[in-house]
């Protein structure tokens, strides 16, 4: 008996007459006394060996390195030539040429027409493979056919098969039944893809898509570079509205450098001027404080001054003159030979020469002098008389 | 190889338009690589318009040497389709 939970492991359906090897425990069900088979595995009889071959042919070229994934090759954007490795009588081939028609209509296809199933299948997709790389011209191969069972699939898990593409140095897509089906040969591809249409897809771009990338592509470096232009342009016009517009204050400015240079010079000039009149006017100032004529000018009133003088001492020596001939007379008038020279005489002591002005000043006997106006007596008083009533 | 002629064109005029929208370029640089656009551009024109659809098979003769043929749809089934 099967659990349902093996069941469903099972790739394929239990058909009544199916050869079939199967794994599992022995058992006894009690409450019945029946022996059971509890199984875990059931294979479909021989493919349990091809499985098993494909296994260990996988793990050697794994472990060789082929299917690693930096010996990948890049798959061509827009191939010229491509290398088409199938039946020509199965769906692959009609597939594969319908969609690269329609994609890319201008596309040249190579088909190296193959078994794909029996006996020298192999060998024929590997020779075809290199038949396509010695060509030169092929810019990337499409190898695969369409669906079938394991065994029908089988060509692309030989080995030499597998070496083939790995050899090929225009990269290969492969495309080997439907998504589900798995060969050695799509391990070792350069990219594999689910199905032959597939493929075909992965392989060429859309025509139509390319020229309209290319058509918009042309019309964008047009659109730009008129844009640039413009804007250069504008900066042209710019710059060439600044020129002039610095011509024109260039204009300006020397004017007013000219205007600011004329009444420079003319303030210097009143300046000048100014500072002339000034030095001059000091000049003048200077020369009226001349020692030279102050000293002719004082040499010149020095003769005035002395005629002055002279004249003012005549008349001062006249003045004196006359006034000392007043006093003169005056003192004469005073003078006692005047009154002498009238009658009058001065007696006089001896020789004390005391002027007498009273008798009783005398002595009989005594010795005095007499002054005339003219001479002198000597004379001895005999009497003297007091002169009372007088 | 013309494919990679194409992919290599192509790639080039992308790039060249990419460097003139980013707009920092002098503009004889601009103009420089815009003659250089306009150029690949009809060069890419060129390669795909002058393309003509060809599908050819690879046979062997009797001698074992290989040839090229015209492909007609009608050649011998090997195999059944599915």
């Amino acid at each position: 008996m099967l659990f349902r939970s093996s069941a469903v492991r099972l790739r394929f359906a239990l058909q009544e007459g199916l050869q079939v090897i199967v794994r599992g425990r022995l058992t006894v069900y009690e409450p019945r006394g029946e022996y059971q088979i509890v199984l875990d595995m059931v294979e479909p009889k021989g493919i349990g060996a091809l499985q098993l071959a494909f296994e260990q042919l996988k793990e050697r070229l794994a472990t060789e390195g082929l299917f690693d994934q930096d010996r990948k090759k890049s798959i061509p954007a827009f191939p010229r030539t491509v290398g088409v490795v199938t039946s020509l009588t199965g769906a692959a081939i009609r597939d594969i040429l319908a969609v690269l028609r329609r994609r890319w209509p201008t596309l040249q296809i190579l088909i190296a027409p193959v078994q794909v199933q029996g006996e020298s299948a192999g060998r024929q997709i590997a020779e075809a493979l290199t038949a396509l790389n010695n060509l030169g011209s092929v810019d990337v191969i499409i190898v695969g056919r369409g669906g079938g069972s394991l065994e029908d699939l089988w060509s692309f898990n030989e080995e030499i098969v597998v070496r083939a593409i790995a050899a090929s140095h225009v990269p290969v897509v492969s495309a080997v039944g439907h998504e589900i089906d798995v060969t050695l040969a799509d391990f070792v591809a350069d990219l594999r893809a689910p199905t032959p249409s597939a493929a075909a897809e992965a392989v060429v771009p859309v025509l139509a898509e390319i020229v309209e990338r290319l058509r918009e592509l042309t019309v964008r470096l047009g659109q730009v570079m008129l844009r640039q232009c413009a804007f250069e342009r504008q900066r042209l016009d710019a710059g060439i509205r600044g020129v002039t517009d610095v011509r024109f204050r260039l204009q300006e400015a020397a004017q007013r450098t000219d205007d600011m240079v004329d009444r420079l010079r003319e303030m210097v000039q009143q300046l000048l001027a100014a500072g002339r009149e000034r030095v001059h006017g000091v000049q003048r100032n200077l020369s009226g404080l001349n020692p030279i004529l102050a000293i002719k000018q004082g040499l010149a009133t020095v003769p005035q001054l002395s005629k002055r003088l002279e004249g003012q001492m005549g008349v001062m020596l006249v003045q004196h003159r006359h006034r000392i001939h007043a006093t003169l007379a005056q003192l004469n008038t005073l003078s006692p030979l005047a009154i002498l020279g009238r009658g009058y005489s001065i007696l006089q002591t001896v020789p004390a020469g005391q002027i007498l002005h009273r008798a009783n000043d005398v002595r009989v006997g005594q010795e005095l002098e007499a002054q005339l106006a003219s001479g002198r007596l000597s004379c001895t008083v005999t009497q003297v008389f007091n002169d009372s009533s007088v | 190889m013309a494919a990679v002629k194409f992919e290599q064109a192509m790639a080039r005029l992308e790039a060249i338009v990419g460097e003139l929208e980013k707009s920092d370029l002098p503009l004889d640089e601009s103009l420089k690589i815009f003659e250089e656009g306009i150029r690949l551009s009809k060069n890419c024109l060129k390669i795909l318009e002058e393309a003509e659809h060809k599908v050819e098979v690879l046979v062997q003769d009797k001698n074992g040497k290989k040839r090229i043929h015209a492909y007609s749809p009608d050649d011998a089934a090997d195999e059944p389709s599915s």
